[in-house]
């Protein structure tokens, strides 16, 4: 079994046609969709995100990292949900991705979550960042 | 015209609709026989057990519901790559395996004989729901609930539950179910054969059972799924130490039977258990496939994702408020496990207090066992030798290699090297694990 994300994006037709959507409708049609994988035990996690225009960017290209509210007019395709799901195959994943209620302008990334195979296990950099989540682990255990 | 034919011709019309040129869904049409192949693997594992659900509603009897899902995903092979992938496939499997049954109750001459059957079974089933639905009115739940309580059911032999589980709900060909239990291909199709054989004679109704029998049919269901996940956990026999594979379709079962019996707390628990249980899969073998043992886990690899889950899954099973169940309970065992950072961090004193709400539960002395684990964990070996020794009679330990495990690790632990030695030498006799053999016989040389 293999995990896959898959990740929501829209252009702006995507962005235009849902603004014209019923609310209700979408979220009903989102429902029905989550509950079939659910029911099918292949769901993981899903959210869903706000508006682009809630969040910001902080951008990584200059000295010191730069937190702006844009600059989302340059971005063609928002990034707006995703969901985390374990199927027996790519074409598994495709299937179930091609279900999701969504219309023109709507698009689904699909790609492969990595797990502890796809690294080493005496990787010094691998064994520093599982450092790190342990630490976080133990965090989150005690709190 | 009766509810029934209407619902027929409805059929019929949708081979017909999804039948049609252009009417290809995304992801593009396939014409590659290899991809097509992909793809029908792929809706089928989706949709087989609402498919042969609704097919056994409609033909009356599950062995050749199934049959008839086989013989049109056959059909779907030959067809899909010259003329695309319909639409929707799973309703075209439905559709051409019903427009088969029909053909063949034609062909009988038992048209007529059989659709009054069905109306007749109609009536019956809708008069029997209208009494007491017992859970979610959608039928196409119940249909696959139907399914793995037939799957499941006791007059089947385990092996025969295991495989027609795993091809029916799972939607596993009979060589993925083969080749996960290290069998011949032909065993598997023998098992499925057998099984339908049996469900027949049997006369085993497609139904979730009376709530009266409710209890002891899901003990039976979960009973298999853990059975299935267990095998994967640590193989019985042959060279892995695990099959993780299997391990993880039988967490995939146990969630889809958990989400159509949102509240009974052992499915819950189940879910939860095999979650805990999974999210160390990737500390419990090493790059060259050795065993790993809890204590000497890299705890960094564990799934934090399957520990958040399994620890929501033991929520939802105490959420019903109906108590921990046996599952709940080793469930809570694992997670207490889990959310240690070391063996030393353990709590183990918490442990021993849910083996002994679990050894008051099933009365199993393996339960016993790993109960004196933990007491030596929070008391010392001492204490726990103790315990170990008075199930040293026990006749459903006479046979395996954990009495003498356990045993051996108590010894060692208090300085008595010899009589460890022996006992780990015992173990690596017993084990059928070529794998667990290997540690055993490095504790028993002093290398363990």
């Amino acid at each position: 079994m293999t995990k896959y994300m898959l990740i929501m994006r829209a252009d702006e037709r995507g962005v235009a046609a849902y603004e014209e959507m019923d609310f209700t409708e979408v979220i009903a049609a989102m429902g029905r969709y989550n509950e079939s994988m659910m029911k099918a035990g292949v769901l993981l996690a899903g959210e869903g995100l706000s508006d682009a225009s809630e969040g910001f960017v902080v951008d990584f290209s200059g000295e010191t990292p730069l937190v702006t509210d844009g600059p989302y007019g340059e971005i063609k395709e928002l990034f707006n949900g995703f969901w985390i799901i374990e199927v027996g195959s790519k074409a598994e994943a495709a299937e179930w991705a091609s279900r999701a209620p969504l219309g023109p302008g709507a698009f689904l990334e699909v790609r492969r979550v990595t797990d502890a195979s796809d690294f080493p296990a005496d990787n010094e950099w691998v064994q520093k960042e599982e450092g790190w989540r342990e630490e976080q682990a133990q965090r989150a255990a005690q709190a | 015209m009766s509810h029934e034919t209407e619902e027929r011709r409805i059929d019929e019309e949708s081979v017909r609709r999804s039948g049609a040129p252009g009417e290809v869904s995304a992801p593009a049409p396939a014409v590659d026989p290899a991809l097509v192949a992909e793809r029908v693997a792929a809706v089928w594992r989706i949709e087989s057990p609402r498919i042969v659900g609704a097919l056994t509603r409609f033909v009356g009897d599950f062995a050749q519901a199934e049959d008839l899902a086989q013989e049109a995903l056959a059909e779907a092979l030959e067809q899909w790559p010259a003329e695309g992938v319909p639409r929707n496939p799973g309703a075209w499997l439905t559709a051409v395996a019903k427009r088969r049954a029909i053909d063949g109750w034609r062909r009988r001459e038992r048209y007529e004989e059989r659709v009054a059957a069905i109306a007749h079974d109609l009536e019956a089933e809708r008069a029997a729901e209208a009494e007491a639905p017992p859970y979610d009115p959608d039928r196409i739940d119940d249909d696959v609930l139907r399914l793995v309580f037939v799957a499941c059911h006791p007059v089947l032999s385990r092996e025969a539950r295991v495989a027609l589980t795993l091809r029916v709900v799972g939607g596993l060909t009979s060589e993925e179910v083969a080749r996960m239990f290290l069998v011949p291909v032909a065993t598997v199709q023998q098992r499925v054969v057998r099984a339908k054989k049996t469900l027949a004679e049997a006369g085993v109704a497609f139904e979730v059972p009376p709530r009266a029998e409710l209890p002891e049919r899901l003990d039976a269901v979960l009973g298999v799924l853990y059975l299935i996940f267990t095998e994967g956990h640590a193989a019985s026999g042959g060279e892995d130490w695990m099959r993780p594979e299997l391990s993880r379709e039988a967490l995939r079962l146990a969630r889809i039977v958990a989400a159509l019996l949102p509240r009974e707390p052992e499915a819950q628990g189940l879910v939860a258990l095999m979650e805990l249980a999974a999210a160390r899969f990737p500390a419990r073998t090493d790059a060259e496939g050795n065993a790993v043992l809890l204590a000497d886990q890299d705890r960094s690899r564990w799934d934090l994702g399957a520990i958040a889950r399994g620890r929501a899954a033991l929520e939802r099973a105490d959420a019903i408020g109906r108590g921990r169940g046996p599952y709940a309970l080793q469930a809570a065992i694992a997670l207490e496990h889990d959310r240690a950072a070391s063996v030393e961090d353990t709590d183990w004193a918490a442990i021993v207090a849910v083996y002994d709400a679990l050894a008051e539960l099933s009365g199993s002395p393996v339960v016993a066992l790993n109960r004196a684990v933990a007491v030596s964990m929070a008391d010392g070996p001492a204490a726990a030798l103790e315990l170990v020794d008075a199930l040293a009679g026990e006749p459903r330990l006479a046979l395996s290699h954990l009495l003498p495990s356990v045993r051996g690790e108590l010894l060692a632990r208090l300085g008595r090297d010899e009589e460890a030695r022996a006992e780990f030498e015992l173990a690596a006799e017993r084990t059928q694990n070529a794998r667990e053999r290997a540690v055993l016989l490095a504790k028993a040389s002093g290398r363990g």
